[in-house]
């Protein structure tokens, strides 16, 4: 069966490959492209460490195959950094509100809050919940999470960061 | 999980798909968003040779108003469904069901298309295109036909498609600006398919109910259109009585499967109390 040739832009690096028509993007990015800040959790499109984005979408890479993503845009964590190496707002607030434990899940979580906060600059509470309703993790109990995405989005919105009541 | 081996094929129109699909036989599948047949695929529950995908097919996407219809492509994504203001004005029950659908990330990448030709009974959009009354137009290497949604649902992963026929579009004839409506699914959390759901559409005029039309998702082995129960509905104020007598008609013709979202007699009486909620709430909405 014969591969298919694909070329698509991730991290800003425009790329060339050959891939079997049944390799995953996940597979793809982690172990031809060496980026493996993407994780594989649950494998069935439930846990969202996976997600990257791609052509302004938030999507799971588990279920989705490398060539539809041919002339693809493709960012993942390793893209999200600041172009001089600094934190970006996402990647802060997740640092400064202890939005992680074990950090699993976390690539996916940024990936996923960086789309949320492109549609919806100042989401309520409600709103960054149901945003992050496809992405799990099994330390935080969420409430640092959304946290760190209000911080982000105070930060980007240049506003000040009022800490939810707990 | 690592799917069987494939060809992969991505024509640019209705037309060279459908030659592909001809050509290719049995063995070839159509490939939308994927967020179904990619699960299936990883579990080696479906290994088709080769995957023809419509995403390279610029006309299949969209939602335009077309006289008293709205018509949807069948590759708009289901994300398009709810953030579409025109869809929300006209036929806002599409936005509220699409957004009990699986997660975000899934809503992006999965198409209207595949969610109603998928044929699983657990999917959200059959049973309230069903309650709607649209008809899917569809096109294979005999031409192009229609077939009313009500009419598309057969069994399990088994509709009135064709080996070879492509869903190309779906007609909404648009409900009475007057009418009130609300899906209603009962999950056990976010991303699984529904215990029990339902559509309901409704007009009210002077305190009475002037139409009703009702869709049941995953509680049989095909969505369900619950005319009986519907009929019961036209001419009365919605009274408990006559709502009761409705739901019991409903639940007659329910026949899940018992499964890990509970015993068929429990998901019955689940499809009965989401379709009372419903009602609740497309009353509140009707105007009349
Ligand atoms: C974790 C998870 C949770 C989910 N939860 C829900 C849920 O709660 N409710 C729900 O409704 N769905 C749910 N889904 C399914 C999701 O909505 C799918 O996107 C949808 O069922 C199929 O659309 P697709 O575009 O992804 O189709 P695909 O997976 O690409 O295709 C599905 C099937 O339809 C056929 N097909 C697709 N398009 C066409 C066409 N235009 N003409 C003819 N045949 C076609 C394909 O050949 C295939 O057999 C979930 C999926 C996942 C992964
Ligand atoms: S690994 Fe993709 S959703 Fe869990
Ligand atoms: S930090 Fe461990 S899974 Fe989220």
């Amino acid at each position: 069966m014969a591969k298919s040739h694909i070329e698509l832009t991730i991290n800003g690096k425009k790329v060339e490959a050959l891939v079997e028509p049944r390799t995953l993007l996940i597979h793809f990015l982690r172990e031809q492209q060496n980026l493996t800040g993407a994780h594989i959790g649950c494998d069935t499109g439930h846990c969202g460490a996976c997600t990257v984005e791609m052509d302004d979408m938030s999507v799971k890479s588990c279920m989705t195959f490398a060539v539809q993503a041919n002339g693809a845009n493709i960012t993942t964590i390793e893209g999200m950094a600041n172009p001089d190496g600094t934190l970006s707002a996402l990647q802060e607030g997740f640092r400064m509100m202890h939005g992680l434990q074990c950090g699993f899940c976390t690539p996916g979580m940024i990936l996923r809050a960086h789309r949320l906060l492109r549609e919806n600059p100042a989401p309520t509470e409600d709103e960054i919940r149901n945003g992050i309703a496809g992405n799990l993790c099994r330390c935080t109990g969420y409430v640092n999470i959304v946290k760190a995405i209000q911080y982000a989005a105070a930060k980007i919105n240049g506003t000040p960061f009022q800490e939810a009541a707990e | 999980m690592i799917p069987g081996r494939f060809d992969y094929h991505r024509p640019a129109s209705v037309e060279d798909a459908v030659a592909l699909l001809a050509r290719l036989g049995e063995e070839a599948n159509i490939l939308a968003g994927g967020h179904s047949l990619i699960p299936l695929m990883k579990t080696r529950l479906a290994s088709p040779e080769h995957l023809v995908d419509l995403s390279g097919i610029g006309n299949l996407k969209g939602i335009s108003v077309q006289g008293d219809e709205v018509v949807i492509g069948a590759m708009t994504t289901q994300f398009e469904l709810i953030s579409s203001e025109e869809l929300g004005r006209h036929v806002p029950i599409i936005a509220e069901t699409s957004r009990l659908i699986a997660d975000p990330q899934i809503r992006y990448k999965g198409t209207f298309g595949g969610n109603v030709a998928n044929g699983d009974p657990g999917n959200d959009l059959p049973a309230l295109m069903m309650c709607l009354g649209a008809t899917y137009a569809v096109t294979g290497p005999d031409g192009s036909r229609e077939i009313a949604a009500r009419d598309f649902y057969q069994g399990a992963y088994f509709t009135a498609l064709e080996h070879g026929e492509i869903l190309t579009a779906v007609r909404i004839p648009i409900p009475s600006p007057d009418h009130g409506y609300a899906y209603e699914k009962l999950k056990r959390k976010v991303g699984d398919y529904a215990t029990a759901a339902a559509a309901v559409v409704i007009t009210m005029a002077d305190g009475k109910c002037t139409s009703a039309s009702i869709g049941l998702t995953n509680v049989s082995e095909t969505p369900l259109w619950a005319s009986d129960a519907a009929a019961m509905l036209v001419g009365t104020s919605l009274d408990k009585a006559s709502v009761d007598a409705a739901v019991a008609a409903a639940e007659a013709i329910t026949e899940p499967a018992s499964d890990m979202r509970g015993p068929a007699e429990y998901r019955t009486k689940m499809a009965g109390v989401m379709m009372r909620r419903a009602l609740e709430r497309a009353r509140s909405r009707a105007k009349g």
